[in-house]
Order: C-alpha cells, then sequence, then structure tokens
C-alpha cells in the first residue's frame, strides 16, 4: 500500500523562547520486509539556525534543530511518500513461550536488534506487579510466544478503555492500567510491562497509521495523531513480531513505522529544550492517505 | 604472641597493637618486626609525649575547619556538617611496592580502556561470549547513543581510581574500578595539607613522594585535550552538579587547585556542534570538560530526559567530536559490579596474560555453575545487586552477608539465588590489612590494628598513565578486618610513598620549568557573575536590616514608647522591607543571610576560604541569637554583633578579592543595593512631615553620625543630612558617591562602550550622576529619591541583560 503522509505540528510560546534546541524523531525510514520510504521531507518555520541528521541507536531518523533567534511560534512539517509492505503469510514460526529463555539467551549480541535492550526494565516500563500478573493469567500451557503477545495484548483491548483525555504524556503506565483508560501511548507501554514481566522481550514503535479507513471499515483509534504500538521478540526464527494493542490487530499495511525503542522517551516524536519561560502549547494533525485506495480518489 | 622490636614493644602505645592472626599488618610484618618503611616515623612518634600528640593532632584538625574541610550529605543546611573524620596517623607504603602496585594498575587501566572501546564499538566481547549481553544491553550505565562514538582524543578513559586492598598473602587486589567521576583526590590532598602539619619534621623528609607533580601533569593532559577552535585554544572546564552535591566542596577546591573554571549545566550552551561557556564576554569555545556529574544527567535531550542539571546538545557536541570529556560518557559501565566477574578472562582474552592484579574474587550468578558456588559457599560471601556499582564495603552494598540476608528475612539463599540469579553476584568476603590508628585512652592513648582500603588515583598524560604518589586511604572504624568491616564507617587518612632514594620536590605554585602564565581575564562565566552580584545585593542589604534593627531597639531600649510617633514611622519602615520587629532576629534576615551564603556556595572556587568560613559563622551565630536575643538593648547589642561579622566578610572580600570582573559584578552589586537604600531612606525621613528625630536616625542608620559632627558641626537639618548623605562624594554612604562607583565600574565592564559611545548601561549610569553632581540640597525633593529608585531598577535590569544571562 501507497501513502502520503502529511504532519503539522505547530507550538507557539507566550515568552519567546531563546536559544532552543529540539530533537525530532518524525521521520519513517525504510525497513527491509516492512516498508520503503519514496521520500521524505521535514521542514521548520521559522528555519533553524542549525540543522543535523543522524541515526539513533536503534535506526531511527533524528533531527536536530537549533533556533538561536527567539521564537514565539513554531511549526513544523513532515510529508513524506512510505510503500508499506504486506506481512508475509502468518504462519507461526515464533517459539513456544517454554523455550524463549533460552532462545534470548542463545542471542549473544548487543546490536541493534538484539532481544536484551528489551527485557530489563526501562523508565517507562517496569515489569513487575499487576501488570505482571494480568499477563501471567493470560497464559495456557502450550503457547507459542506470538499466541501469548496476541492473548495478552486482546485482554488488554478487553479492559481498556479508549480515553484522549484521561492520561497525559507523563501518566506512568501502573496509573494508566490500575485506572484501565489511556491512548496508544498507555496501550503500548502497558503491553510492554506485561510482556517484559513473563520474559518476553518487547519495545515500543512510534508511528502514523491510515486516517481514512477503506470502504465499509471502521476508522481505527489513534489515527488523529501520531500513533504507537507494541513489538516482541518471539526466538530466532522469526524475530520481531508487532502488535497494535489499541486496535487489537497485529500491526500490518495501515501502520507506517517511524521508530523503534525500549519506550516512549527513546523514540518521543520531539523532544525539545527551552531557554524561556512560561508553558507553550501544541497542536498535530495528521493525514495519512493510501494513494492506491480509489475510495481516496 | 607475636615478637616485638625491643624498642618498641614497651612502649604503651604498642603494646595494645596486636594484629589478629592471619590479617596481614601494615606496620609489623608476619614475625612481629617493625616493616624498615615505617621506622622513622615511629621513632619520632614515640618520641612525642601525650600532649604533644595533642596538640600535633589539633593542629591538623585547626587546618581542616579553616580550610572549610566538612562531612556533608545533600543538605544545605551547615548543622549537618560534621567535622572531616581525618586519622592523623598516615598509611605508609615503600617505594618499590608502590612501583610494583601502579604498573599492575597501569596495566590494568589500559584493559579497562580497551573493554570500552569494545563495548561502544564493534560488540565483540558480548558476541565472543566472554561477557553476557544482559549485563551490558540491560545495563542502564551503557549509554546507547555513545555507540559508534569516537571519542575525541582516542580514549575513553582519562582520570580514573582503583580501591585497593592487601591480601593475606600480602599481594594487593582491587575492590573495585572507579571510571565515572572518581571523587577523592581532593581530599587526599586536603588529608595530605593536614597530616605534614601534624608530622613536619617527618614530613620534611625528602623520601616522601609530593602530590603535586601528579596534578600538574594531569592538568596539561587536560588542556592538551581541550585543542583549539579556529587558531585559538579552547578551554577547560569542570563540569559540577552543584552545591546540593556532597562531593561539592571538592569540586571547588580541585577547580581552585587547577585553575580551571568549575561550570555547571547553566553556564554551558552548544553551538554549531561546539560546547561553549556563557561568559559575560559572550560564548566562548570549551574544548574539554573534565566531569564531576553522572554521564546520564550530562544531557537531557539525548540522555536522562529528567536531567535538570545537564546541558542540552552537550551529547551531540561529543558525537561531532568537538568535546572531549574526562571521562568519555558511558564509562561508568565498568564500576558495575558483575563486570568483576568477566574482567580477568577477558583480560587473558585480550592480552594473553593474567592481570598483574586481580580484582575481588566475583561471580555472576546468572550461569548455573557460579550460581551453584555461590550458593554453596554463601557463608564466606557478599551477595548483592549485579548492577550496583558502590564499593563491596559501601553502606547497603550487599543483600546477604555470610549466609545471612541483611533484613534478618529467614527465607533459604539457594532459592533466591535460583529465583533473581542474573540480577545477583556473589563476592568472596575478603580480609582486608590493618595499619595503625591512633585511640585516645585514659593513659593519653593507643595505636591499634584497623582494617583499610587505598584509592589511587591515576591519570592519562602523554606518558602513559601517571599515579597520584599516595592516596586516600579508609580507615575502618572496628578490629574486624574483612571487608564487611569497613561497612561501619570509619576515619580516612593519607598515604605516604616512602622513596629508598630522595625524591625531587615539585609543588604547583611553583612548578619548574613550566611557563610563567597568567589567565586572560574576561572568561567570568554568566552564571558566576549573577552569583556575585546577587552576593554583593544580599550581603549589603543584611547589613541595611541589621542597622535598621539596632536602630529600632535602641530607641526601644531608651524607654520611648513603641507607639511614639518616630517608632511607628520607622516600624512601618521595616514592614515595607519585609521586616518583622516583633521578632528580635526577623525570618527575613535569616532568608537574606542564607540567600547569600547560597549565592556564595555557588561560587566557592571564586573565593577565599577564611570569606566563606565568615559568612557560615555569621549565619550560625544568628541563628543562635533566635533564640537568646530579647527585645531592646539586649537585641541591638546582638545586632551589633551581626554587623561586625558581616562588615567583616565584606572587609575580607574587598580587600582582598583580585579587580577583576568578577569583584566588578560583587561590587556593582553592592553599590546598587547601597543606593537603593539611602534613596528609600532618605525618602522616608527626610520628609517635611516626619516625626522629630528622623533626621538623627537617617544619619546613624547610614553610619554617618560621626562624620555629620566633624563636618557639620551643628545639629542636622534636612540640608545637612541631603548634603551628606545624597550628594557628598566623598562619603561612601551617600548617592553620588556610590553612582560614581557604579559608573567606574560599568565603564571598566566588557563592551561598556560601543564605537566609542556609552553603551546602555553606561547611559543609564551616566545622568543620575550628573543630577547630584549639580544638585544643592534644596533641589532634591522626595520625588528625586523615588526616581533614582526606578533609574535603579532600569540599571539592574540592563546589567543582567547584557552580562548575566
Amino acid at each position: 500500500m501507497l501513502y502520503d503522509l502529511t504532519l503539522a505540528i505547530s507550538y507557539s510560546y507566550p515568552v519567546p523562547s531563546v536559544n532552543s534546541r529540539t530533537v525530532m524523531r518524525l521521520t519513517p525510514s525504510s525497513i527491509e520486509g516492512r516498508q520503503v520510504v519514496r521520500s521524505r521531507m521535514i521542514r521548520a518555520e521559522p528555519a533553524p539556525s542549525e540543522k543535523r541528521d543522524t541515526m539513533d541507536f536503534f535506526g531511527n531518523a533524528m533531527t536536530t534543530a537549533v533556533w538561536t533567534e527567539p521564537v514565539e511560534a513554531l511549526r513544523l512539517t513532515l510529508t513524506a511518500r512510505v510503500e508499506r509492505l504486506a506481512p508475509a503469510q502468518e504462519l507461526d514460526l515464533s517459539a513456544p513461550l517454554a523455550s524463549l529463555p533460552q532462545e534470548i539467551s542463545l542471542a549473544q549480541d548487543i546490536g541493534t536488534q538484539s532481544p536484551h535492550h528489551f527485557i530489563a526494565a526501562s523508565r517507562r516500563a517496569k515489569p513487575g506487579g499487576a501488570m505482571t500478573e494480568f499477563a501471567r493469567d493470560q497464559l495456557r500451557p502450550g503457547m507459542s510466544t506470538l499466541e501469548a503477545v496476541q492473548a495478552i495484548g486482546h485482554a488488554l483491548h478487553g479492559i481498556m478503555r479508549f480515553d484522549p483525555d484521561a492520561t497525559t504524556v507523563n501518566t506512568p503506565a501502573e496509573e494508566a492500567f490500575d485506572k484501565r483508560h489511556g491512548v496508544c501511548q498507555d496501550f503500548s507501554h502497558i503491553m510492554i510491562t506485561c510482556l517484559r514481566g513473563i520474559g518476553i522481550p518487547a519495545g515500543y514503535v512510534s508511528g502514523f497509521l491510515r486516517t481514512r479507513p477503506p470502504p465499509g471499515k471502521p476508522r481505527l483509534e489513534g489515527a488523529d495523531a501520531m500513533h504507537a504500538w507494541v513489538r516482541a521478540w518471539a526466538g530466532a526464527e522469526i524475530g520481531w513480531i508487532e502488535f497494535d494493542p489499541t486496535n487489537d490487530r497485529p500491526a500490518g499495511v495501515d501502520h507506517i513505522i517511524v521508530g523503534y525503542g525500549r519506550d516512549y522517551d527513546d523514540v518521543a516524536p520531539v523532544r525539545g529544550a527551552l531557554r524561556g519561560f512560561g508553558a507553550q502549547e501544541s497542536r498535530q494533525a495528521v493525514d495519512v492517505v493510501p494513494l492506491d485506495d480509489p475510495a481516496a480518489g | 604472641m607475636q615478637q616485638r622490636n625491643p624498642n618498641h614493644a614497651e612502649d604503651p602505645r604498642l603494646r595494645a597493637y596486636r594484629p589478629a592472626p592471619g590479617v596481614p599488618d601494615e606496620l609489623f610484618d608476619a614475625e612481629g618486626r617493625l616493616r624498615p618503611v615505617w621506622k622513622p616515623f615511629i621513632d619520632q612518634f614515640l618520641g612525642l609525649s601525650p600532649d604533644d600528640i595533642a596538640a600535633r593532632f589539633e593542629r591538623g584538625d585547626q587546618y581542616l575547619r579553616e580550610a572549610g574541610v566538612y562531612f556533608r550529605r545533600y543538605s544545605s543546611d551547615p548543622t549537618q556538617e560534621r567535622e572531616w573524620p581525618l586519622s592523623h596517623v598516615p598509611v605508609i607504603l615503600g617505594g618499590s611496592e608502590w612501583e610494583t602496585i601502579c604498573e599492575g594498575l597501569a596495566e590494568r587501566a589500559d584493559l579497562l580502556d580497551a573493554i570500552l572501546a569494545d563495548l561502544y564499538g564493534p560488540g565483540r566481547l558480548v558476541a565472543d561470549g566472554h561477557l553476557p549481553a544482559e549485563l551490558v544491553a540491560g545495563n542502564p550505565q551503557w549509554l546507547r547513543p555513545m555507540v559508534g562514538v569516537e571519542p575525541r582524543g582516542g580514549h575513553y578513559l582519562h582520570y580514573i581510581a582503583f580501591e585497593i586492598g592487601r591480601s593475606p598473602d600480602g599481594s594487593w587486589f582491587v575492590l573495585g574500578d572507579r571510571t565515572q567521576a572518581p571523587s577523592g583526590a581532593g581530599f587526599a590532598l586536603e588529608n595530605r595539607m593536614a597530616t605534614s602539619r601534624v608530622f613536619p619534621e617527618v614530613f620534611s623528609g625528602e623520601h616522601i613522594h609530593r602530590l603535586a607533580g601528579f596534578f600538574r601533569d594531569f592538568r596539561s593532559a587536560i588542556e592538551g585535550l581541550a585543542g583549539r577552535h579556529n587558531g585559538l585554544p579552547r578551554r577547560a572546564g569542570i563540569l559540577t552538579p552543584g552545591p546540593a552535591n556532597d562531593a561539592y566542596y571538592e569540586h571547588t577546591y580541585i577547580a581552585r587547585y587547577l585553575g580551571i573554571p568549575l561550570l555547571e549545566g547553566e553556564d554551558l550552551l552548544v553551538q554549531d556542534g561546539t560546547a561553549m561557556i556563557r561568559t559575560i564576554e559572550g560564548p566562548q569555545p570549551l574544548g574539554v570538560l573534565w566531569r564531576r556529574i553522572d554521564a546520564g544527567f550530562a544531557d537531557p535531550l539525548e540522555l536522562d530526559p529528567g536531567s535538570q542539571i545537564g546541558t542540552p546538545g552537550l551529547m551531540e557536541a561529543v558525537r561531532l567530536g568537538n568535546l572531549a570529556m574526562v571521562n568519555a560518557l558511558g564509562s561508568g559501565i565498568l564500576e558495575t559490579r558483575a563486570m568483576l566477574a568477566f574482567v580477568p578472562r577477558i583480560a587473558e582474552v585480550l592480552t594473553s596474560k593474567p592481570l598483574k592484579l586481580p580484582n575481588i574474587a566475583t561471580w555472576w550468578c546468572g550461569a548455573q555453575a557460579e550460581r551453584d558456588y555461590v550458593s554453596e559457599n554463601a557463608r564466606r560471601m557478599m551477595i548483592g545487586p549485579a548492577l550496583a556499582v558502590d564499593l563491596p564495603f559501601d553502606a547497603n552494598a550487599a543483600t546477604v552477608l555470610g549466609g545471612k540476608f541483611r533484613d534478618n528475612a529467614d527465607r533459604p539463599i539457594a532459592e533466591w539465588l535460583d529465583r533473581e540469579g542474573p540480577e545477583l553476584v556473589g563476592q568472596e568476603a575478603v580480609t582486608l590489612s590493618t595499619t595503625p590508628s591512633w585511640s585516645p585512652t585514659e593513659a593519653g592513648g593507643t595505636l591499634r590494628p584497623r582494617p583499610m582500603t587505598v584509592r589511587v588515583f591515576a591519570a592519562r598524560t602523554r606518558h602513559g598513565w601517571s599515579f597520584m604518589p599516595g592516596g586516600y586511604a579508609r580507615i575502618g572504624a572496628e578490629a574486624d578486618a574483612t571487608a564487611l568491616g569497613m561497612q561501619r564507617g570509619g576515619m580516612v587518612a593519607d598515604v605516604w610513598i616512602v622513596s629508598e632514594r630522595p625524591v625531587p620536590q615539585v609543588s604547583l605554585v611553583a612548578p619548574p620549568k613550566v611557563e610563567f602564565r597568567r589567565e586572560a581575564q574576561g572568561t567570568l562565566p554568566a552564571r558566576a557573575a549573577d552569583n556575585l552580584y546577587w552576593l554583593g545585593r544580599y550581603v549589603e542589604r543584611c547589613e541595611d536590616a541589621m542597622r535598621l534593627i539596632r536602630a529600632y531597639h535602641l530607641r526601644l531600649a531608651a524607654s520611648e514608647r513603641r507607639d511614639g510617633p518616630l517608632l511607628v514611622q520607622l516600624e512601618s519602615f521595616l514592614d515595607g522591607r519585609g521586616i518583622n520587629v516583633d521578632e528580635v532576629v526577623p525570618a527575613v534576615l535569616l532568608d537574606r543571610i542564607a540567600a547569600a551564603r547560597g549565592c556564595a556556595a555557588k561560587i566557592r572556587d571564586r573565593f577565599s576560604t577564611d570569606g566563606w568560613l565568615a559568612l557560615y559563622d555569621l549565619q550560625k551565630t544568628a541563628r543562635g541569637m533566635t533564640e537568646t536575643a530579647r527585645p531592646g538593648d539586649d537585641a541591638a547589642r546582638a545586632m551589633g554583633v551581626l554587623l561586625r561579622k558581616i562588615t567583616g566578610f565584606s572587609g575580607l572580600v574587598h580587600e582582598n578579592m583580585y579587580r577583576s570582573s568578577g569583584w566588578r559584578f560583587l561590587s556593582a552589586g553592592r553599590a546598587l543595593e547601597r543606593t537603593d537604600f539611602l534613596a528609600s531612606l532618605l525618602s522616608a525621613f527626610t520628609d517635611p512631615e516626619a516625626p522629630y528625630g528622623s533626621l538623627d536616625l537617617a544619619v546613624e542608620v547610614a553610619d554617618s553620625v560621626i562624620t555629620h559632627q566633624r563636618r557639620y558641626r551643628i545639629e542636622t537639618s534636612r540640608d545637612t543630612v541631603v548634603d551628606l548623605l545624597a550628594i557628598d562624594d566623598h562619603n561612601p554612604r551617600a548617592i553620588l558617591f556610590q553612582m560614581n562607583e557604579l559608573r567606574g565600574l560599568a565603564q571598566a565592564l566588557p563592551q561598556a562602550r560601543v564605537d566609542g559611545s556609552p553603551a546602555a548601561l553606561l547611559r543609564t549610569i551616566l545622568p543620575v550622576c550628573t543630577r547630584f553632581e549639580v544638585a544643592a540640597p534644596s533641589d532634591l525633593t522626595l520625588a528625586s529619591f523615588e526616581e533614582v529608585r526606578d533609574d535603579l531598577y532600569k540599571i539592574s535590569d540592563l546589567l543582567t541583560q547584557t552580562y548575566l544571562r
């Protein structure tokens, strides 16, 4: 599926911000077997005094921009054309959950794709407590890792209520789980915490959802802004699988990947340091239009 | 019973000195013979009378108190400071033994650097099975943004420390590698200063290695790393977390000693990929940071997003190769306890030979065989978190000691190991050597054997690793010579390396063969300037408050009624300044003193220890008075005491401080605050409507009573008072005098003029000076004084905008 993607984020500062520096992880990259980026461009108004593009540890595109002059309002625009590839036919090649620990210990590697980055607690996904218990309750003897991931994702979707007003970007996963509500970020952190708690390496994926559903299909939750879902390591044979707990389905042709990380902190779309006063306001608008979809015409 | 040298055996101060069987001792060898390296010291020490010893120890303690060396734990409350726990008897090691230690540690330091190069580079050690992936990938000290980044200068480690101890067989071993930002070298210097005052005769001998050469080498190594930018040398800096850190004293001390500016995250910004110091003259390029903060805090944008003390963009400067870090960000991973389980094997893999200086035996419980071993030998193990970075004898380092849970939980250790194995390490409960420590007794005192470890410091120089020839020894509080005994706290001691041959003497004060250099002016960080400016203002504000409160209580004591017009007027004037006369030592005064001390604390590297101690003393005295002082005469006397103390501080600072930009900001703060106070005083007390006695009160509070008598020889009148306190350019308590002062200071600041014309700050000051220069007393109305206050507000604002941001 080929998409045209646009994202616009605007900020306004009550007091002009001086010497502001921002690190952005907004742009998708080509990922073998998953997506091909045909073109991408990120623009900032006003134009930054400095701008550098680099790749972070997990292979995400990272852009650093600096404004030395006072900035009162800032507008970031991303446009990209991305081809999302359909996942290969879903044969369950994942390891049996019971033999996953052994597969993990055989993966003696600290490279980008190693499961070892995704086992220990990270700042926003610390396994233990109620979430681990919840995850354990979903397991049945003889399950494969893929089955376990889907069972937990499905169960979470069943008990959690999607509520864009209930949580903020800084709500801890424990609290969102306790209150059974939140947005894609909360759903994802909770699921990651659940999976790590039962020994499945799990990470955070940021990205976009197609905003216009195919004819006759409902619009997916979380399409109005950047989206988030979960990836889990399911053994050496199959590697990483992706699951969207907010929509209770595997991530597929509707999901465009921007960043991989241990949790939100590794892939925060815009992280800024501002030397100024007063609160900042921001607005976000996303459009993900399928080009080869007749309904989009 | 061991044999003793007959000369010493009978001395009562040594009679009780009995090293435990099987425990090596620094003073006596296994046969009970005094080690030759200690002989000159012991001979001299035993020749001292008990009174002599007490007096000498006091001399050392006095030095430490005067130098302001205290123990402090995360608190700004001065009452939380404890006396520095110096064990006055040094640890003495022989020169050739020391060389062997350094040789082993240099080899170890190179190995550690090679391990880092692999962990942040190809990752072969993990891929080849020499290090478990989870100890790296699951380790918060392993910083992913550093992967693939070549550190500027090519090396990760530049300044490290090793905690070492002596085994029962007499050889040395490492208890922990300190690779993040080891502290202690500054304290070692202070221990040396104090101990050399206790034993000047022994110390002045030519055989003891001095410490200064090490620091000189390290300073040039740091400056070498800084490199150049557009043809000019980049600066070096020391990055501190700030006054709340318990080693902050050491940071200020080292910064002063080395002559390298002490910076906080706010002092820096990153421009064009280069780290810059914000100075009063604008940003200046920085090439190297000796960081005393943990790496994660260095950059909130790319490292720990919760950091409040970092600088956004620092990681970028590092990635682009424009900033060297001592040590490289991410070096802290080698402090992880579990690493010690793998370092010995890695040494054999990388260098094909075993380490000369081994480390404490350590087993990572993530592997079955090791876990079983730890489980079976739990009785002689310390078991604790695998990823912890503290030393085996730090408080709470171990969860299980000698086969028992520290929280006394009664559960099977084996089960716990099976469940949480990968998160745990076992370390041998090692035995350390003992060294003499002085214990006072009724009969005067005696030497007793106490366990010790030594922290050894190493710096990378052009000629390889250079070691501080001495160290920072920790001495256990009790006789128990296991590392566990060290957990219960104790003392610290100087370490002397005594050479068989005389050693060349060097000092940082007069380094031989080093070019005389004079630091260029104008590198004052804006934040330091800001703190100096506010220090000047707060101190003056305190002084004003003290004079006002004294005047109030003097009048109260002279049986004036509280509801008399003058006291009512004064009370309302005080009230307008936040001072409640019902409190004898008003809370707002204590707050101002605390604020002054807060500013001073952030720039302790910039003014004298005496000045710092004077402020400390002022604060302590003022706090004490809140309990004791009573209204009236007593309160007036108390304010007199505080006034003498605070003017003592001002005197110390203004008499002794170098006339640098820093001094100018401090003085500008004072001049501005004083002018403002005079203007408000004149406005309130020269009002024709003001009650009788107001004019005398103004003269008194402005500390100009004697001058008034001498100059006018008549009673106060509005004209004489305005003349003296507003337009007399010889009275330091006059508006004109202080405005002229301010003008002079502003003229000497950078960019005071632009293309020959006065810049905004000066342009605002000059007309005020002129106004008061040409005025006659009768020209000056209450409105004129209020106008000055408005002008001062603008001046402060301009000063801040121009230099302090």
